[in-house]
C-alpha cells in the first residue's frame, strides 16, 4: 500500500502543473478547480502515508525497477510523511488564499495562467526533496522546488519584484553549486549517493575527509534554512513577492533546509562532530534575527525576520543530538511553518486593509475589521510562545532538553531561545499596538517622509515630517483631520510636500512595498475567500495545540527512528545485507 | 590508466573565475560566474568518477575497461538544470535592463533609510528636539505661526517664495 502511494506526491502536482498549463489562461475556473483539487489529493495521499508510516514504519520503493543502491530511491518515514502533511495542509490554504486574491483583483498582480501551474511544481519539488533517498535526488528536489520559486518570486516582473529575486536567485544559485560540489566529493570519496548506503560508508572515511564533507552540506543547507550568518538573503527577498508566494516560501522553503540539516546530522553524520558550530549557529540566528524584528517597521519585513529567528530553534534542537532535542526540533518545524504561513497570509489581508504593510502608516485596523484582528491576535500570540499554544509547547519541549543535556553552552542556548521568546512578543506586539490598537489618526505616515530624505543624501534629509493630523488636537478636529477633512492640516501638509520638495529637490516616491495614501483611501471589503482560507490556517494552527500530544508522539518516534537509523536503512535495503 | 593533473587543474581555475565573476556587480558577469562555477562542478563530478575508461555501453566494452557511468548521469542532469536557470536568469538581466536601463543590482533603499534612523521611531521623537519649522501644529512650543515658518523657510532658502513654488507634485525621482 505505501509502496503505491509513496510516489504520489511528487507525481501528483507535477501531473497537475502539466494540466493546467494546458489548460492555461482560457479556462482559469477549470484552472484553478484542478489545482485545488490536485493538492487535495495530495493532502489525502501524504495523511495516509502518515497513518501508514506510523504504523507499520519506514518504506522505501526504488523508481524504474533499478536495484537498490543504483536507482532512485524514495524513502517515507515518519519524518518525511509528517512533514508531507504539513507542507500539503498549507499549500492547499496558500492555493485557496491565491485563488480568492486572483478572483479579487481580476488577475493583475498575479498572472493566474503561470502561478497555478508553478506552484504546483513548487510543491512536487517540496515533496521530492521530503521523500529523496539518495543526495542527487535530495539535489534534484531541491532545484525543482528553488526554479519555480524564482518564477513566483519575481512574479509580474516588476523594478521591486525583480531587485529582490536578483539576491534571492544569486544566493539560491551559489548554495545549489556548493551542494552538487559537495555531492560529487561524496561519491569520490564513497562511490555511492544513496543516503542509507552512505551512512555506512562515511563511517569509514578518515575524519578530515568526514569533516570536509559535513561542513559543506551543512553550509549549503544553512544558506537554504537561512542559517545566521548565511540569512542576510531572506528579508531582503521575501517581503516584495505577493502575499500568498511571500506565505508558501516562509513556510515551506527554509524548512526544506532544515529537514536536510535533520537528514545530515542524523543520518549521514551521527558522530556530532559539528554540533557545537551548530549550536553557536543556532544562538546567533536567534538573537540576530529577532533583534532585526525589533528594528523592522513594516510587517512582513518583521514576520521575514521572526522567520530566520525562529529557525535558531529548530537548528538548537538537532544540535543538541538527543531524542529529546530532536523530537522538539520535528514538533517546532511543524508548529513554524503552519504559523508562519498563516501570518504571512495575515500580513496580505492587512495590506489589502489597509493599504500598507507599514506599520507607521497602519492604525485603528482592529476598529476597522474586528475578523482581521482576531486572524492576526491568535497566530501572533502562538508565534511568541504564549501558553496555551503549540508555539509554547514547542519552544517548552526544545528548552527542556536543553537542559536535560546539561552542558553550559545549551544553558547559554536555552536563555538564548528565553529571551528570544520575549522579544518575539515585544515585535508581534509593536505591531498590535500600532496597527491595529491606535486610532488611524496617529499612525505618524513618517516612513515615506523619511524615505524620500534618505534617498535625496544624506546632507538634504530635512528630519521626519510631522503629520498634521497628530498631536494635541482635540478629539474632534482629530477625528475630522482623520477623515481627510481637515483643511487646516491638508494645507499644512501640502505646505509640506512642498518644502521637502524645495529641500531635497525630489518628490517623495512610494517605496513599492505599498501605497502611501493608505488612510485615505476607503475601506475595501476583504474578500471572503481570502479570508475563510486564513481563518481555516489559523484554525489549523490552534488545532495543532489541540492535537498537539499526539502530534508530539509522533514527533518523538521519528526522532527515535532517527537516532537510531537501522529503520531507514533497513527500509531501503528491505533487511539484506548493506553492500 | 594513470590520474591527470591537467582536470583538477582546469576545475579550480574555473572555481576562481567563476568565484571572482560572481562578486560583480554586473549580472551578466554574475550569470557567466556561475556558468563557469557550473562546469567546474560538473568537471569534478566527472573526476568524482575515477580514472577515465571506454564508453559504457555493452558489448562495446568490457565492464572492467568502462568508465563510471553514474557520473556521467548526474552530469546530464545537473547540465539540464544549469541550463534552465541560465536561461531564467538571462530572462531575469533583460526585464532588469527593460525596467531601469541598467543591469546591476541596486542599493537596497530599506537599508539604507533602517540604518539612517538614528532616533529609531517617528513616536519617540520629541517635538522639542526639533527645529520650529519642524514641529507638528499646534504643539505647546510651537509658538512659531504659520508666518513665522514661512520666514525661517525663507531665509533658508532665500530666493524661493515657498507657498509659490511650482514643481509637479509627482516627478518621479531620476534614477
Amino acid at each position: 500500500m505505501i509502496r503505491v502511494l509513496t510516489p504520489l506526491p511528487v507525481l501528483l502536482p507535477l501531473l497537475g502543473a502539466a494540466a493546467a498549463l494546458l489548460v492555461g489562461g482560457r479556462h482559469p475556473r477549470i484552472q484553478r478547480t484542478l489545482s485545488v483539487l490536485v493538492l487535495s489529493a495530495v493532502l489525502t495521499v501524504s495523511v495516509v502515508l502518515l497513518v501508514l508510516a506510523d504504523a507499520d514504519g519506514a518504506d522505501a520503493i526504488s523508481v524504474g525497477g533499478w536495484p537498490v543502491p543504483l536507482g532512485v530511491v524514495l524513502v517515507v518515514d515518519r519524518l518525511s510523511a509528517l512533514m508531507l502533511v504539513v507542507a500539503a495542509t498549507v499549500a492547499l490554504g496558500v492555493l485557496v488564499f491565491a485563488v480568492g486574491q486572483g478572483a479579487a483583483d481580476g488577475d493583475e498582480e498575479t498572472p493566474i495562467s503561470i502561478f497555478h501551474p508553478t506552484f504546483l511544481v513548487l510543491i512536487a519539488g517540496v515533496a521530492n526533496a521530503f521523500l529523496a533517498g539518495d543526495l542527487f535526488n535530495l539535489y534534484v528536489g531541491f532545484e525543482i522546488l528553488l526554479t519555480a520559486s524564482y518564477v513566483l518570486l519575481t512574479l509580474g516582473g516588476s523594478a521591486a519584484r525583480i531587485r529582490a529575486g536578483i539576491t534571492y536567485i544569486i544566493v539560491s544559485l551559489l548554495s545549489s553549486i556548493l551542494f552538487l560540489a559537495a555531492i560529487g566529493l561524496v561519491y569520490a570519496a564513497t562511490g555511492t549517493v544513496n543516503m542509507a548506503q552512505l551512512a555506512g560508508r562515511l563511517a569509514e572515511l578518515p575524519e578530515g575527509t568526514q569533516l570536509l564533507l559535513q561542513s559543506m552540506l551543512l553550509i549549503a543547507f544553512s544558506i537554504k534554512a537561512a542559517v545566521f550568518p548565511l540569512s542576510a538573503w531572506l528579508p531582503d527577498s521575501y517581503p516584495t513577492a505577493p502575499a500568498p508566494v511571500t506565505a508558501v516560501f516562509a513556510g515551506l522553503l527554509t524548512k526544506v533546509g532544515v529537514y536536510a540539516i535533520i537528514r545530515t546530522q542524523t543520518l549521514l553524520f551521527p558522530g556530532g562532530a559539528l554540533d557545537q558550530v551548530l549550536m553557536w549557529a543556532a544562538l546567533a540566528t536567534m538573537v540576530v534575527g529577532i533583534l532585526g524584528a525589533v528594528a523592522q517597521t513594516d510587517i512582513r519585513r518583521i514576520l521575514s525576520f521572526t522567520l530566520v529567528s525562529h529557525i535558531g530553534y529548530m537548528v538548537f534542537g538537532i544540535s543538541l543530538a538527543s531524542t529529546a532535542g530532536l523530537a522538539g526540533a520535528i514538533f517546532y518545524v511543524v508548529h513554524h511553518i503552519a504559523i508562519q504561513t498563516t501570518l504571512f497570509l495575515v500580513a496580505g489581508l492587512v495590506e489589502r486593509q489597509g493599504g500598507s504593510t507599514g506599520v507607521d502608516r497602519l492604525g485603528g485596523l482592529a476598529t476597522a475589521s474586528p475578523l482581521l484582528a482576531i486572524l492576526y491576535f491568535v497566530p501572533a500570540m502562538n508565534l511568541a510562545g504564549i501558553p496555551p499554544f503549540s508555539g509554547f509547547i514547542g519552544k517548552l519541549g526544545l528548552l527542556e532538553a536543553g537542559i536535560a543535556d546539561g552542558g553550559w553552552l545549551p544553558l547559554v542556548l536555552v536563555a538564548g531561545g528565553a529571551v528570544t521568546s520575549l522579544l518575539t512578543l515585544l515585535a508581534i506586539s509593536r505591531v498590535w499596538s500600532r496597527a491595529f490598537w491606535r486610532p488611524p489618526a496617529q499612525a505618524p505616515e513618517a516612513d515615506t517622509f523619511d524615505a524620500a530624505a534618505a534617498d535625496a543624501g544624506p546632507d538634504l534629509a530635512p528630519g521626519p515630517l510631522p503629520d498634521p493630523a497628530d498631536e494635541e488636537q482635540p478629539a474632534d478636529e482629530k477625528e475630522a483631520a482623520g477623515r481627510g477633512a481637515g483643511t487646516r492640516a491638508e494645507a499644512r501638509r501640502a505646505a509640506w510636500e512642498r518644502h521637502t520638495a524645495v529641500a531635497t529637490a525630489t518628490t517623495p516616491v512610494t517605496d513599492g512595498l505599498g501605497e502611501d495614501d493608505g488612510r485615505e483611501r476607503p475601506l475595501r471589503p476583504l474578500p471572503r475567500v481570502m479570508v475563510a482560507s486564513t481563518a481555516a490556517m489559523v484554525v489549523v494552527t490552534v488545532g495543532l495545540t489541540l492535537v498537539a500530544g499526539p502530534l508530539y508522539g509522533i514527533a518523538e518516534r521519528a526522532a527515535a527512528d532517527l537516532r537510531d537509523r537501522t529503520p531507514y536503512v533497513s527500509a531501503v535495503f528491505g533487511g539484506e545485507e548493506v553492500p | 590508466m594513470t590520474p591527470t593533473v591537467v582536470l583538477p587543474v582546469i576545475i579550480g581555475v574555473l572555481y576562481a573565475a567563476g568565484v571572482y565573476l560572481l562578486l560583480d556587480r554586473s549580472l551578466t558577469r554574475v550569470l557567466l560566474g556561475f556558468l563557469l562555477l557550473g562546469n567546474a562542478t560538473n568537471l569534478l563530478l566527472l573526476s568524482a568518477g575515477g580514472p577515465s575508461g571506454l564508453a559504457p555501453i555493452l558489448g562495446y566494452a568490457e565492464p572492467e575497461e568502462m568508465s563510471d557511468s553514474l557520473p556521467q548521469a548526474l552530469i546530464l542532469t545537473a547540465i539540464v538544470i544549469t541550463f534552465g536557470i541560465a536561461a531564467f536568469v538571462l530572462a531575469i538581466i533583460y526585464r532588469s535592463w527593460r525596467l531601469v536601463r541598467q543591469e546591476v543590482i541596486e542599493v537596497d533603499e530599506e537599508d539604507r533609510r533602517i540604518a539612517r534612523r538614528s532616533d529609531t521611531d517617528a513616536d519617540d521623537i520629541d517635538p522639542d528636539d526639533l527645529a520650529p519649522e519642524d514641529r507638528p501644529a499646534m504643539h505647546a512650543d510651537t509658538f512659531a505661526a504659520d508666518n513665522e515658518v514661512e520666514r525661517s523657510l525663507a531665509r533658508q532658502y532665500s530666493g524661493i517664495a515657498s507657498d509659490d513654488v511650482d514643481l509637479p507634485p509627482t516627478q518621479r525621482r531620476k534614477r
